[in-house]
């Protein structure tokens, strides 16, 4: 068994609308790039990369069947090529399994995603289950609203710290050259625009639609070292899948995230994250999330979410930076979001994220997401 | 590289297949149920004691096979909703929706529930609700036609 797996290379495309990009002119541009940082090619005889995984989904891309286009259009085919159909984390977390088996020393990680070319509200709706779920014409939006009125309810949350999210983020995103939406937005701003699901205002859900890619290159720890003079260490993981059905839980709870959590930080060493993490990239599809996940990765105590954002802690300066690269809130793919995370991470552990650099930051979590109302969870930590 | 004087080719594609799905042994009976006598049924587990509404033919938790149903009054308690404001095609009826999880009496879960009869400012969580049943019915969750208040 390996060791320990390290990220060598990352990638990043920017995020916004490629209508006029075939999804695979995107995928060359991000695996070429990633390619070149390292030198490496696709080989079979153990001194290249040794084989891919693609997280995307099979209708964002094109009608259906979007998974077929990755090996061939970047010259990796006839070889080992898994697909991931849900969040990019989950694809960096299985691809470093694949180095930490001893099966393969050097994986290639794409997430890719067009929200361009449908309706994500119906690709979601096919998310639901097709008996009660998408019968009664439920979709994520709505699932997300009844998770933060549940939230809200449950733990006096105000839609004023909810907003402070979006402030925080669209802020921090500014110092991202990726992202579309980062602005000057107000808490009056957020709380004067238009109600999608109450108590979602338009400003505090993901923009729709952006398309984009990441691609990363894992390498045993040897390999690694060889590789690059900067790797970050991938040194926990963790994943946690609830029930789909959104009545078998209580919503404002984020069980199987806190499970994702305990099983990564075990794996890590982490017994105190607020203390011992230096920053967090956390999927924030909608700004409540933010809050939520926060309690579920144990960076504040249950119910502890709003006051974390009230105390400016997860502000950039604060004690533990959430999303300094702006998150979600600022405009990226849904399944990219995740891996776009770690992406993130890795910059800040080299010190090469720009204006949005956390000073001396050694170690980072990285949070994943998919499902309706946060069904399930991936979180990685990583460490210069 | 696209030559910026062409626009480029846009293909529409649907890639939908329509599907036939059986609902199985129990949700049969559960939407049978509801189609034929009005009556929403939950199914308890015989190792942990827990009722579901939805009901599943195994426990979630201890997955043994359950086969106790129960017979349930269909008034609840709301444990969250949400305000649907937009229009999609897959919805079943006119936004603004109010989609509600309720937690029926005697069950130890909540069922999906499109409010009505209330005003969408008016609606609370912990609000007691009951079913309201389509005339026509066609063996669906959308034979109830929505929950309205109730004591």
């Amino acid at each position: 068994m390996a060791d320990r797996v390290g990220i060598v290379a990352v990638a990043q495309t920017k995020f916004d609308q490629k209508r006029e990009e075939h999804l695979t002119e995107t995928l060359v541009h991000v695996t070429k790039d990633v390619m070149g940082q390292t030198g490496l090619e696709f080989k079979d005889d153990g001194t290249g990369i040794d084989s891919t995984v693609v997280a995307s989904q099979d209708y964002f891309g094109g009608p259906g069947g979007i998974h077929m286009h990755y090996a061939y259009t970047v010259g990796a085919y006839r070889r080992p090529d898994e697909r991931v159909e849900e969040d990019g984390a989950f694809a960096v977390a299985y691809g470093a399994m694949q180095i930490l088996s001893g099966h393969h020393d050097v994986v290639l990680v794409v997430g890719h995603i067009k929200e361009s070319v449908c309706s994500k509200n119906q690709v979601e709706n096919l998310g639901l289950d097709h008996i009660y779920g998408r019968k009664i014409g439920l979709d994520f939006v709505a699932a997300a609203g009844m998770q933060a009125m549940r939230y809200q309810h449950k733990y006096g949350i105000t839609p004023e710290q909810c907003a402070k999210v979006v402030v925080k983020n669209r802020t921090n995103g500014k110092n991202n050259p990726l992202v579309m939406y980062a602005n000057g937005i107000t808490v009056e701003d957020v709380l004067k625009s238009e109600m999608v699901a109450d108590p979602i205002r338009v400003q505090e859900a993901k923009p729709v639609p952006v398309d984009g890619a990441v691609a990363m290159i894992l390498a045993c720890e040897d390999k690694a070292k060889k590789l690059t003079n900067k790797p970050v260490w991938i040194t926990g993981m963790g994943m946690c899948y609830d029930h789909h059905e959104l009545g078998y839980r209580d919503l404002a709870d984020c069980d199987s995230l806190v499970s994702a959590a305990q099983m990564a930080y075990k794996m890590a060493g982490i017994k105190e994250p607020a203390k011992e993490l230096n920053l967090a990239e956390v999927s924030d599809h909608y700004a409540y999330q933010e809050l939520l996940w926060s309690e579920g990765l144990g960076l504040c105590g249950k119910g502890e979410g709003g006051k974390l954002i009230d105390k400016g802690t997860t502000s950039m300066g604060g004690e533990l930076p959430v999303n300094p690269s702006g998150g979600l809130l600022c405009g990226v793919p849904l399944i990219v979001a995740g891996m776009q995370r770690v992406a993130e991470c890795v910059l800040q552990l080299r010190g090469e994220a720009g204006g949005r650099q956390v000073s001396g930051a050694k170690t980072a979590l990285a949070h994943g997401v998919e499902g309706p109302a946060g069904q399930l969870h991936c979180v990685i930590t990583l460490e210069k | 590289m696209t030559d910026k004087a062409v626009k480029p080719v846009v293909i529409e594609a649907d890639s939908i297949s329509t599907f036939q799905v059986t609902v199985g042994a129990t949700g049969t009976k559960f939407l049978v149920e509801i189609r034929d006598n009005k009556r929403i049924m939950g199914i308890k587990c015989s190792s942990c004691g827990k009722v579901y509404v939805p009901p599943r033919s195994h426990c979630p938790t201890c997955c043994v096979k359950m086969s106790e149903w129960v017979e349930l009054s269909g008034k609840g308690t709301l444990t969250t909703y949400t305000v649907v404001r937009y229009k999609e095609p897959y919805q079943p009826k006119e936004p603004p929706i109010i989609y509600g999880v309720i937690q029926l009496d005697g069950a130890d879960t909540g069922i999906y529930g499109i409010l009505g009869e209330v005003e969408p400012d008016k609606v609370k969580i912990g609000m007691r609700f009951e079913p309201v049943f389509k005339d026509e019915r066609e063996g669906s969750l959308l034979d109830i036609d929505h929950f309205r208040p109730s004591s």
